[in-house]
């Protein structure tokens, strides 16, 4: 069932577009990540969900509602904000209560419901507690206990965990993620960090310029991007400028066969052939290129080609290191079935 | 290593030295002044005694420091109940709407107590005042006379402490973060709720510092009183002034100068106690 429907949803300040015309539906229960790089416009729909902004065209539906005129305050929905935005003159039990006060919850059923709560983010005891005595992660989690207190129909998040540092960012995303399925609640996450993104989200929304520019499973807009925005913000990729004419994609002055598993998306013309640096080879016969740099990064070993004035990365597992130096000429091969011909 | 050196530690005593010189020597002197002997109709002469403060110690002193606390209280929480909407509001203006209205604030700073008060008597006074404004309009049958009584009084001392209350309020009200009101508002706070349950809380140690500068700023006010006021309404700066220029009375007045300042200090500290405990309670 679709619990949440975006229906055109525009959002301009003055002459500047941040939102243009985004229709998506998101159904129940699923862990959706808004990604995209800084003003792709990702915060603004965020904010246009959760009621903070109005549209300027464009409607927003829950489960079949139109929610557009509704104002924020009675949307009944989660949310955790950049700054946390956890009220200093109240302790922790009391912040994570704050929906409920405001719903005139009796005091017993408050105090029972914020345990509840934080022992859910594995936070006991820690209730009565100021905000300014705990450490970030744990305010992250009194946020998230905060926003899910009225057992929202929806979750929002904004960029929630970019206040961590790495190692408790990981884990950060790891817990929500369970948490979320635990719960099955519909959750938003805003993120600029593709890792995270890809780590949490059940379906990936990426931005770019105020429009949507592909939705779909994390490993869908991995392996099949729609367009070569997509395709460099998710991983690694090498994209080199070509000709596609039917099957044929000449590249570099070397013309290269597609394959049945060879994703097509360009009419026939000038085209963009993107393949990841690990279905990226080095061959007897192919592409020509030279070897610029190399790097053993441990786990893998990263060789960077100039080929015809476009760098092309390839990556490599330890024991299939092939034998290359710096300046080397060699010749560069493409996995069958894991090209992707793009519009340029 | 860094090239920077610790704070030397004497350093500490410049701040201490101007206190001890321009606070508590003068302070001395008022003290030491309180105590002295009176000369009726001349000066006073150095010595111990107490009969200044005796003289305090009567119902009509009393009712009169009453009268000076309730009257700067009454003015304080006039301006900063009117000065926190009008600064949230402020703060939430365009940055260049928000300059005109501080240099506005800060030119009304400028004016001296004696040109306000002068202005609020004409303003309010039968002949030329807004009586003769109303009376026009059908709101009133006839011109009266605003002044003297406790609402021109009032109008003048707010007139003179709402900018002092919008300045200090101004900072921390503008580095609200909005995420806090915005994070209420999803959880099903009104913004009326917003406002009652977030703002004024989490500002309430600023709330707390406006009142107690405009309490302390109008207590010492002395001009306001005796052109807006009635002679009930003189407060003890008032009386303090009287007895130091016109009576020749200055261990009297001394000796009000000291009450009133220890009464000023012990309700400036319980007014910041409570700021800061709602900060933390």
């Amino acid at each position: 069932m679709t619990e949440l429907s975006l229906r055109g949803l525009t959002k301009r300040f003055g002459a500047m577009t941040a939102v243009d015309d985004v229709s998506l539906d998101i159904p129940e229960g699923r862990f959706v990540c808004l990604l995209g790089p800084s003003g792709c416009g990702k915060t603004t729909l965020l904010r246009l969900i959760a009621g903070l902004e109005a549209p300027s065209s464009g409607a927003v539906l829950v489960a079949g509602r139109d929610q557009t005129d509704t104002p924020a305050h009675k949307r009944d929905f989660g949310m955790v904000f950049q700054s946390l935005a956890l009220f200093p003159h109240l302790s922790v039990a009391e912040n994570v209560a704050y929906p409920l006060a405001i719903r005139g919850v009796d005091r017993a059923t408050r105090r029972n419901r914020a345990a509840e709560l934080l022992q859910m983010v594995r936070l006991p005891d820690l209730g009565d507690r100021r905000i300014h005595q705990l450490s970030g992660g744990q305010r992250q989690r009194v946020a998230i206990a905060r926003g899910l207190a009225i057992n929202p129909r929806v979750f929002l998040l904004d960029e929630p965990l970019s206040a961590l540092d790495a190692n408790l960012r990981e884990h950060m995303q790891m817990e929500l993620r369970q948490l979320q399925q635990r719960l099955g609640v519909t959750t938003v996450v805003v993120t600029h960090d593709q890792k995270e993104a890809l780590t949490m989200a059940d379906i990936l929304i990426l931005m770019d310029g105020g429009r949507v520019q592909q939705v779909g499973a994390p490993m869908e807009l991995y392996r099949d991007p729609a367009n070569a925005f997509v395709a460099g913000f998710i991983g690694n990729t090498n994209l080199l400028r070509g000709h596609l004419r039917g099957r044929e994609m000449a590249v570099a002055g070397t013309t290269l066969t597609l394959d049945d598993g060879d994703r097509i998306k360009a009419p026939d013309g000038p085209a963009i052939l993107s393949v990841r640096p690990e279905d990226t080879r080095i061959a007897a016969r192919g592409v020509p290129a030279r070897v610029t740099f190399l790097r053993d990064l441990g786990e893998s070993v990263q060789v960077v080609m100039d080929m015809d004035g476009t760098e092309v990365t390839a990556l490599f597992a330890p024991r299939d290191r092939p034998d290359v130096s710096l300046g080397d000429s060699v010749h560069l091969a493409f996995e069958p079935g894991r090209r992707v011909v793009l519009p340029a | 290593m860094s090239a920077h050196r610790a704070t030397p530690a004497w350093l500490a005593l410049i701040p201490a030295a101007w206190l001890a010189v321009f606070f508590l020597i003068p302070f001395a002197i008022m003290l030491s002044v309180s105590v002295a002997h009176r000369v009726p109709g001349g000066f006073f002469e150095p010595g111990f005694e107490i009969d200044s403060y005796a003289r305090l110690m009567t119902p009509f002193f009393g009712r009169i420091l009453m009268t000076s606390v309730a009257v700067a209280a009454g003015a304080a929480a006039i301006c900063v109940v009117l000065a926190f909407p009008f600064t949230v509001i402020l703060a939430g203006m365009r940055a260049r709407g928000q300059t005109l209205v501080l240099v506005v604030l800060l030119a009304v700073l400028s004016l001296s107590e004696v040109i306000i008060g002068f202005s609020l008597s004409t303003l309010l006074s039968r002949t030329a005042g807004v009586g003769n404004l109303l009376a026009w309009a059908g709101l009133i049958a006839e011109p009266r006379a605003y002044t003297p009584g406790l609402f021109a009084l009032m109008l003048g001392l707010c007139y003179l402490g709402l900018p002092y209350a919008v300045l200090v309020l101004y900072p921390p009200v503008s580095r609200l973060d909005p995420e806090l009101g915005e994070a209420a508002r999803i959880m099903g706070a009104s913004p009326l709720r917003v406002f009652w349950t977030v703002t004024v809380p989490v500002l309430r140690a600023p709330i707390a510092g406006a009142f107690v500068l405009v309490f302390v700023f109008t207590l010492g006010a002395y001009l306001l009183p005796q052109l807006l006021g009635r002679p009930r309404h003189w407060t003890l700066s008032v009386h303090i002034t009287d007895q130091a220029i016109f009576q020749s009375n200055l261990p009297f007045a001394a000796a009000m100068a000291v009450v009133l300042l220890l009464v000023s200090l012990a309700l400036v500290g319980v007014s910041l106690l409570l700021g800061r405990g709602g900060a933390r309670a």
